[in-house]
């Protein structure tokens, strides 16, 4: 009998992506005796299916073509769609990635069935699946119930843990054919530029970020100095990235990015609300401001109020040499 | 060209949002634009001076969401028409996807369909991409920059905004393109704008006028309820404040991060 509980794998030219190993994780924990079974298209990507077995999965139905060398929603949402509808899974969990909410999004419409989005939390109980899902940006919790089957839902980046593999488990490799023929797809993948080096906002354990405080573009240098020590992705406030300082890409906040990090570093960033909707969810907040009434301190765990050009530093040198850097 | 701009209007981004009696409420906060729906407008619009043609806005909501029109309008938009039906409550991204697909199915005529990545409010970002599946048009989500279009030929060329870096994606039009933040700076409304759109008659279309079946919008034609909708449970802790000289306070937070694992 086919497996009720599917995960639908990112992968970019055979990374897999961290939000679909988290999504594996939960799927194992939902699915309890029961097997997962993972989703894995793309081109020349099987070697990809032991780390898959290794993270939950008891089976993959791997697609493996040219037509899905390159993600296009299209390819990846029709077939998607098209083994859902022949295996009537009874949920499927993708991460809530630029392409898991694509896939999940496009493949809902013909199953008739909808998608509880950007996730938090998941039960799955007597055939049904719940959710708790930030809304709001972030400022309240909406508890959300799917009416039909499959149940689909989009799981966010870090707030499900990510398993530890265990290379004993092993699974069964399916092969299946693609759903779309290339002269049916409207849309053609010109290129994908993959910024090299740049750690993933959403996948961060460790934030710095900077806002108005840096005062330029310049000012960023110790922010990333610190970034850099720790093994971190760099961030900004709106105010930074509108003033031109930073790229939008980096923009954490309401019209930004919502990260849950381990720790979120905030440097000269005063915390306004819409900032607040994109890093609450980070489980330690270090603030670092030269005004003691910033809003930023009231969710802080540690605060310093300071000059950041002298106390960043500082820090840098100071986890240097804790590091062995 | 014919470009259609979905808007949906939200409370404002710097609203305190809370729970009162089990509903949301955000005190006398204004209702606004989706921030993000702004980007798509400006896009519209400029897609329109470009290449001639016209821009309609269109919006799903209840009698209010006029007000939000009213903005694209001033904008520059050169029409805009609201659905509202108290039919449509309690419908999902599903649901409103069906019904915004209807009635860009009742233009006719069609070539770019615009939102914003996605409402500030229920924060899916799926009834784009749900709405290109439904009118069988090219999907192109995330999109940070239209670097050709081409109407004659009815070809284009976008720039999508992805976690590790940009897709570079050619398509046939039509298409529904959903817009990222950095695609372009919104404009304000112009003086003359706002006076134009403040006299502008804006029509109402019914579920029916849309030819909508019954059992595919609202709550019935919905795959989910949102039975809850509750306040954040409280950060714990206060802060702790870290003292001393710049090494004296890096020494001290250091210890502490570590001790804490968090390093």
């Amino acid at each position: 009998m086919a497996n009720k509980i599917w995960v639908f794998i990112e992968q970019e030219k055979g990374n897999l992506a961290q939000p679909s190993l988290e999504a594996l994780g939960e799927a194992r924990r939902l699915a309890g005796s029961g097997g997962v079974t993972a989703l894995l298209f793309g081109q020349n990507v099987g070697g990809l299916a032991p780390t898959l077995f290794a993270h939950g999965a008891d089976e993959v139905l791997l697609a493996d073509d040219a037509t899905l060398a390159e993600f296009r929603v299209e390819a990846y949402g029709g077939l998607l769609l098209k083994l859902a509808r022949e295996q009537q899974p009874e949920v499927v969990l993708a991460g809530a990635t630029t392409r898991g909410r694509d896939v999940l999004g496009w493949a809902a419409v013909d199953l008739e069935s909808g998608v509880l989005a950007d996730v938090i939390a998941l039960d799955y109980a007597d055939g049904k699946l719940s959710a708790t899902r930030p809304v709001y940006a972030g400022k309240l919790q909406s508890t959300v119930v799917a009416q039909r089957q499959p149940a689909l839902a989009s799981l966010r980046p870090r707030a499900f843990p990510k398993p530890e593999p265990d290379a004993a488990r092993t699974g069964s490799v399916v092969s299946v054919a693609p759903a779309l023929a290339e002269a049916e797809l409207a849309t053609k993948v010109v290129e994908t530029v993959v910024e090299d080096g740049r750690v993933s906002l959403a996948d961060a354990r460790i934030i710095v970020s900077g806002g108005r405080g840096v005062g330029g573009p310049e000012g960023f240098a110790p922010v990333r100095a610190l970034a850099e020590t720790l093994g971190a992705a760099v961030g900004a406030s709106r105010a930074a990235v509108d003033a031109g300082w930073i790229p939008y890409a980096h923009q954490v906040g309401q019209t930004g990015k919502t990260v849950s990090p381990d720790l979120y570093v905030a440097i000269g960033i005063s915390g306004a609300i819409q900032h607040q909707a994109g890093m609450r969810s980070a489980k330690t907040i270090v603030a670092i401001n030269k005004d003691p009434e910033a809003p930023i301190f009231k969710l802080a765990r540690y605060g310093v109020v300071g000059d950041l050009f002298k106390v960043v530093p500082a820090l840098t040198a100071e986890f240097k040499k804790r590091l062995g850097k | 060209m014919h470009i259609v701009v979905c808007v949906k209007q939200t409370p404002d981004s710097a609203a305190k949002v809370g729970v009162d009696g089990g509903k949301v409420s955000w005190g006398d906060a204004s209702l606004v634009v989706n921030p993000w729906d702004e980007y798509a407008i400006e896009e519209a619009i400029r897609l329109k001076e470009k290449y001639g043609g016209k821009a309609s806005a269109i919006s799903m909501g209840p009698e209010t969401a006029k007000d939000a029109l009213k903005t694209c309008l001033a904008m520059g938009c050169d029409e805009a028409f609201l659905i509202s039906d108290p039919a449509l409550k309690g419908s999902d991204a599903l649901a409103t996807s069906y019904v915004l697909a209807k009635a860009i199915e009742k233009f006719g005529d069609v070539d770019v369909v615009l939102f914003g990545k996605q409402a500030i409010d229920g924060d899916t970002g799926l009834v784009p991409v749900a709405v290109a599946r439904r009118l069988g048009w090219a999907p192109l989500t995330y999109i940070i920059k239209i670097a050709e279009l081409d109407p004659a030929a009815k070809t284009i060329k976008v720039e999508r905004l992805l976690e590790e870096g940009k897709q570079v994606v050619t398509s046939r039009l039509p298409a529904v393109i959903s817009t990222v933040k950095d695609i372009n700076e919104p404009r304000y409304p112009s003086f003359l704008g706002i006076r134009k759109s403040a006299k502008a008659v804006i029509p109402t279309w019914t579920a029916a006028d849309l030819g909508c079946e019954p059992g595919k919008i609202g709550a019935a034609g919905s795959a989910m309820q949102w039975p809850q909708v509750n306040p954040l449970p409280t950060r714990q802790g206060t802060v702790e404040m870290i003292e001393g000289s710049p090494e004296e306070i890096a020494a001290k937070l250091a210890d502490k991060l570590m001790s804490d694992k968090v390093i």
